[in-house]
């Protein structure tokens, strides 16, 4: 068992005064076994959607090649919308934009309503979590506005404020709060006694009790709500931008659908499939950054 | 003036409602703790000494009687009766450093200037070994590890009284032996007033100047008070074998098992 030990027992006598000492060379595999190991485990990852996507549009391409088939098929699509494609800048004024101004419109009205029912939901679920009294006399009224349909607020909002700008951002923010409101309810609720306790050792108040430890310990159930709200406000802006009108990519696949372009109505889900999943992965990455220590305990 | 002991308990009642049922914790308990003593508070799970040591504390109210510290009374929380919890308490999102930081930044932001407090916070790291692990989380470092922040962290509100509630409960053997150590070390050093809640006799007659045995509840009374007559610095092994060690672990063990043995139903 001491093999090694007493190998090395000789190097350590030898004299070192003429020995040149030279560092060893690390033990790396070489640079094109290691390239090769890398790019082995991208494609373990890239693989296999790629196939998948490829035989859905083999599968599309010839469902719809058939004459008289009402939806066209991938290879139409691309040529149809090339232009669209190449070109998302464009803006002949009015509301012939490209896709970029209508994507970025939408995003703006999300941003807006989203900002508005995350502080709001936060501070809303603080209140309800922490006081027994506001969560008895609120739970019962959250509970049965948050199964309302986003799309019936419409209605209501464009009678309140005349103007389909902020009707959108009105629907945004009530669809996307009450998930928010309540998830931070259960995290605030959730707050082990001991922290609380610690918070009364050191006499925190108020407010250092709510930035110090509430908000961090509630954390992880707050970031839930959030990203929930990030799917449903996508979800609610395409129906109410197809209703108000103006720039914005609900009213642009609405437009396609009058005018009966539907590859462009093809185009504009697959964008607004990506942009909903850039979205999701944005508050999923700052939820992991924000509670990095709170997760694990 | 008559002399006063630096922490007491004057005559206190301790009772939980629940609806309509009221139960009676604690019955008429007094105790005086001098400046710079060791008290250890042992009894059977269910008799209500943390319950004693959470009215202390202030984090509970009491049904009657009071706490008296320094001849004043204290009945809410506060810094100068610093608590070590049995389960640490420390916060997941803050590194070792912060954790102690958030305590020390309350207690002295007004008296030290941002170097004091950082070369305090230091400090008392240092004194529970865990300096070297300060910019860690608390999901990174063991259990007793844990439990040496959460003694730096009280120990740098500079309290009056220190309180422990089981602070070596939920470790293994060796390393609650260590800590052990460690804040006997510290004790002897500082010379804290210190209040342990504990169920381990050899802990309370290792460490304490006094051991109050308390009886069975419901009402729990202080059933005797034992003097641990050693002297200090002690030596875990030297004592293994002492004469006087054994007779007070005698008679602790005697108090917790023919006395007052515990009874499941309780």
């Amino acid at each position: 068992m001491n093999m090694p030990l007493m190998k090395a027992e000789p190097a350590t006598v030898t004299p070192a005064t003429t020995a040149k000492v030279l560092p060893l060379p690390p033990k790396r595999p070489a640079l094109a076994t290691r390239t090769r190991m890398v790019l082995g485990k991208v494609a373990e990852r890239i693989v296999p959607p790629v196939v998948v996507i490829a035989v859905a549009l083999l599968i599309w391409e010839l469902l719809c090649r058939r004459a008289g088939s009402t939806l066209p098929p991938p290879s139409r699509v691309l040529t149809d919308t090339w232009e669209l494609i190449v070109d998302p800048f464009f803006d002949r004024g009015g509301l012939d934009k490209g896709l970029f101004w209508h994507m970025s419109a939408s995003l703006q009205r999300v941003a807006l309503g989203y900002a508005l029912a995350s502080i709001v939901g936060v501070l809303l679920g603080t209140l309800v979590g922490q006081s027994t009294w506001a969560m008895r006399g609120l739970d019962p009224i959250f509970q049965v506005l948050r199964t309302v349909p986003p799309l019936a607020w419409l209605p209501l909002s464009l009678a309140a404020f005349r103007n389909g700008q902020p009707s959108a951002i009105f629907v945004i923010f009530i669809t996307a709060i009450w998930p928010v409101i309540i998830n931070t309810a259960v995290g605030i609720r959730n707050i082990p006694q001991d922290y609380r306790n610690v918070a009364k050792v050191l006499r925190l108040n108020q407010l250092e009790f709510f930035y110090k430890i509430m908000v961090p310990a509630a954390a992880p159930y707050i970031f839930t709500g959030l990203r929930i709200g990030i799917g449903l406000s996508w979800l609610a802006i395409v129906a109410a931008e197809m209703l108000i009108g103006g720039v914005g990519i609900g009213f642009f696949i609405w437009d396609a659908w009058n005018s009966s372009h539907i590859s462009e109505i093809i185009l504009a889900l697959i964008y607004v499939g990506l942009v909903g999943f850039i979205l999701d992965r944005i508050v999923a990455a700052a939820a992991t950054i924000v509670t990095r220590g709170t997760a694990a305990n | 003036m008559p002399t006063f002991p630096y922490l007491k308990l004057d005559h206190i009642d301790k009772s939980f409602t629940r609806g309509t049922t009221e139960t009676e914790v604690l019955k008429d308990i007094t105790l005086g703790i001098e400046k710079g003593e060791y008290v250890s508070i042992i009894g059977h799970s269910g008799c209500g000494k943390s319950t004693l040591l959470n009215l202390v504390a202030g984090l509970l109210p009491v049904s009657a009687g009071c706490v008296l510290l320094e001849n004043k009374e204290v009945n809410e929380p506060g810094p100068d009766r610093a608590v070590v919890f049995q389960n640490h308490s420390l916060l997941p999102w803050l590194t070792v450093y912060a954790n102690v930081k958030i305590a020390v930044d309350k207690v002295f932001g007004g008296t030290k200037s941002r170097q004091e407090r950082h070369d305090w916070i230091m400090h008392n790291l240092d004194l529970v070994q865990m300096a070297h692990a300060k910019d860690k989380r608390p999901a990174e470092i063991s259990g007793g590890m844990k439990q040496r922040v959460g003694l730096a962290r009280a120990l740098a509100m500079e309290p009056k009284v220190l309180l422990l509630d089981e602070p070596f409960g939920a470790l293994d053997a060796l390393t609650r032996a260590h800590l052990q150590d460690s804040v006997m070390a510290i004790h002897q050093k500082l010379g804290n007033t210190v209040l342990m809640i504990t169920h381990d006799v050899d802990e309370a007659v290792l460490l304490s100047d006094r051991i109050v045995m308390m009886t069975n509840g419901p009402a729990a009374r202080i059933g005797e008070i034992l003097d641990v007559p050693l002297q200090r610095p002690r030596k875990r092994l030297a004592l293994a074998g002492d004469a006087i060690y054994l007779k007070c672990r005698q008679r602790v063990l005697e108090f917790l098992y023919e006395r007052h043995h515990f009874v499941e139903a309780a």
